[in-house]
């Protein structure tokens, strides 16, 4: 069985839980005290990562660290349908790996602001907030010109993909980190589109879509 | 905004940082009331608490004059600006020996102290923001329970409060009637009672200590002192900090951020006594940082 290296309120370890949720993948977790405890960084845990940084999964003896990295893993390797990173179709998994670099560049800014002002780390917080905003306007307006194209996620597909799952935890929390996301509409229906695929979990400081049904 | 010229707010004890967190020999800094605070934990738990100065790093450095008023209380060092008095609130179980006493963890918060102090009085948002862990549909009555404000604690105390919990701690093991009692001892700190899982004539003591940093954002310490002998430290911290992270946005979106004390500002239902009693509480005490005092 799948093992995670688990902190609660860690967005990338959220999104390895939002894939697993949405994939059926039962698992068990390990949490780690990433704050205030600093596990991540004690001896045990760097003999895993010795980056330091959650997550980390174990499945059946295979170490792997790095959020992106894992949900390719795990798509790769657990999704029958093949949708969520479609292994036979280059230009899509050319799309989708650049943005999974873009949600890396999303982790350095929004999360970086959400962890100066939660749990005091010593960053450049408007540093961290302005490079947030220009991203989340790249995004927006990527989105929105998808939507005239009746397209609903952020690659060239008629379904989500784990583009959309590496993209959505530090969007969702980037209020944590005075980063608001009124000027964003399109990211706005995005980010409800997503909380509308079945399988969703939330986490805490991510509440579920309102009653309200997505346009048919 | 200027600095703090609130008198009762200023001869309060506020804490500053866990002291299980605390290296020894290792100054902190930290922010309260937009005073630029450092602090050094002994190793013998004791702590020196001064005005941030670039020419004063370290605890050995400060004379007694240069010193603030410190207390290691509740795992957390106090301190204050003004003239604090020569006792902290008691918290009596927090001596008992087989209880867990943890800092569940120290988080920065958008938000007034006391607009923090309401929502952690609050049962009526359990089912919605803690859904099935310490509230579930269709459960989300607030059934009567009893408020006073006791003149010789000069404290607000809630009594009677009863609410149904899918999942009350980390060792329960279902969803029960929880028994709740909550203690507002301190115009920025609370302290709530509720039933143990483990022993039923006893309760958890679960209490928020919140360090104003200015009138709207605080420094939220969460102090835990649990009957659980079965849990790892990290995992009743992790069940504590996923509530935490739950309340977090619903607390940084509150409008206007600052507690309005006149009692017209809010329309109350019956399910906030406790707090319309600590709002008028905050007004007979005349605080008025962190609030919008209600007009003369």
């Amino acid at each position: 069985m799948i093992t995670l290296y688990d902190y609660e309120l860690s967005g990338n370890c959220y999104k390895l839980r939002l894939l697993m949720s949405f994939l059926g993948i039962d698992h068990k977790t390990v949490p780690v005290d990433f704050y205030p405890g600093r596990e991540h960084k004690s001896e045990w845990f760097l003999k895993l990562n010795p980056l330091g940084q959650l997550p980390v999964i174990d499945d059946d003896g295979l170490i792997l660290r790095d959020a992106q990295a894992i949900l390719v893993y795990l798509a790769s390797k657990y999704d029958p349908s093949g949708t969520w990173y479609p292994r036979d179709n280059p230009a899509l998994l050319g799309e989708i790996s650049q943005w999974l670099a873009f949600a890396d560049g999303i982790t350095g800014t929004a999360s970086a602001a959400r962890l100066h002002d939660a749990l005091f780390y010593d960053f450049d917080i408007e540093a961290a907030r302005a490079g947030a905003h220009r991203l989340f306007r790249i995004l927006d307006e990527h989105l929105w010109f998808g939507e005239q194209e009746g397209r609903g996620w952020i690659c060239s597909a008629a379904h989500p993909t784990i583009a959309d799952i590496a993209c959505f935890p530090y969007i969702m929390l980037s209020e944590e980190g005075g980063i608001p996301r009124q000027d964003y509409p399109a990211i706005r229906r995005w980010c409800d589109r997503v909380k509308r695929i079945k399988g969703f979990v939330v986490m805490s400081g991510v509440f579920p879509a309102g009653p309200a049904r997505a346009a048919a | 905004m200027t600095k703090c010229t609130d008198p009762v707010v200023l001869d309060l004890w506020h804490p500053i940082g866990a002291i299980a967190e605390a290296v020894p020999g290792i100054a902190q800094q930290t922010v309260l009331l937009e005073e630029r605070i450092s602090f050094e934990v002994g190793t013998d738990g004791s702590p020196i608490v001064w005005r941030s100065r670039p020419d004063m790093q370290r605890a050995d450095q400060i004379t007694a004059a240069e010193r603030l008023p410190a207390k290691n209380a509740y795992g957390y060092v106090w301190t204050s600006l003004g003239a604090p008095p020569a006792e902290l609130f008691p918290i009596p179980e927090y001596a008992e020996p087989d209880r867990r006493r943890l800092n569940a963890a120290t988080f920065g918060v958008n938000v007034s102290a006391p607009r923090a102090i309401e929502n952690f009085l609050d049962m009526g948002h359990f089912p919605y923001v803690h859904t099935d862990i310490l509230g579930a549909e269709p459960h989300t009555e607030v059934k009567e329970y009893d408020v006073e404000i006791s003149v010789d604690r000069d404290e607000i105390l809630a009594t009677r409060c009863r609410f149904f919990q899918p999942m009350a701690s980390t060792a329960s093991d279902g969803g029960a009637d929880v028994d709740y009692v909550y203690r507002v001892p301190h115009p920025y700190c609370s302290v709530l009672y509720k039933s143990s899982p483990v022993d039923e004539s006893r309760r958890d003591v679960i209490a928020i200590f919140l360090q104003p940093v200015d009138q709207e954002h605080v420094r939220a310490h969460m102090l835990l002192c649990v009957l659980d002998e079965n849990s790892e430290d990290k995992v009743i911290k992790r069940f504590q900090q996923t509530i935490f992270g739950q309340d977090k946005p619903i607390l940084e979106n509150q409008v206007p951020k600052r507690l309005p004390l006149d009692p017209r500002a809010e329309t109350p239902i019956r399910a906030d006594k406790s707090a319309i009693a600590y709002r008028r509480w905050l007004s007979q005490k005349g605080v008025t940082y962190g609030v919008i005092p209600a007009a003369a």
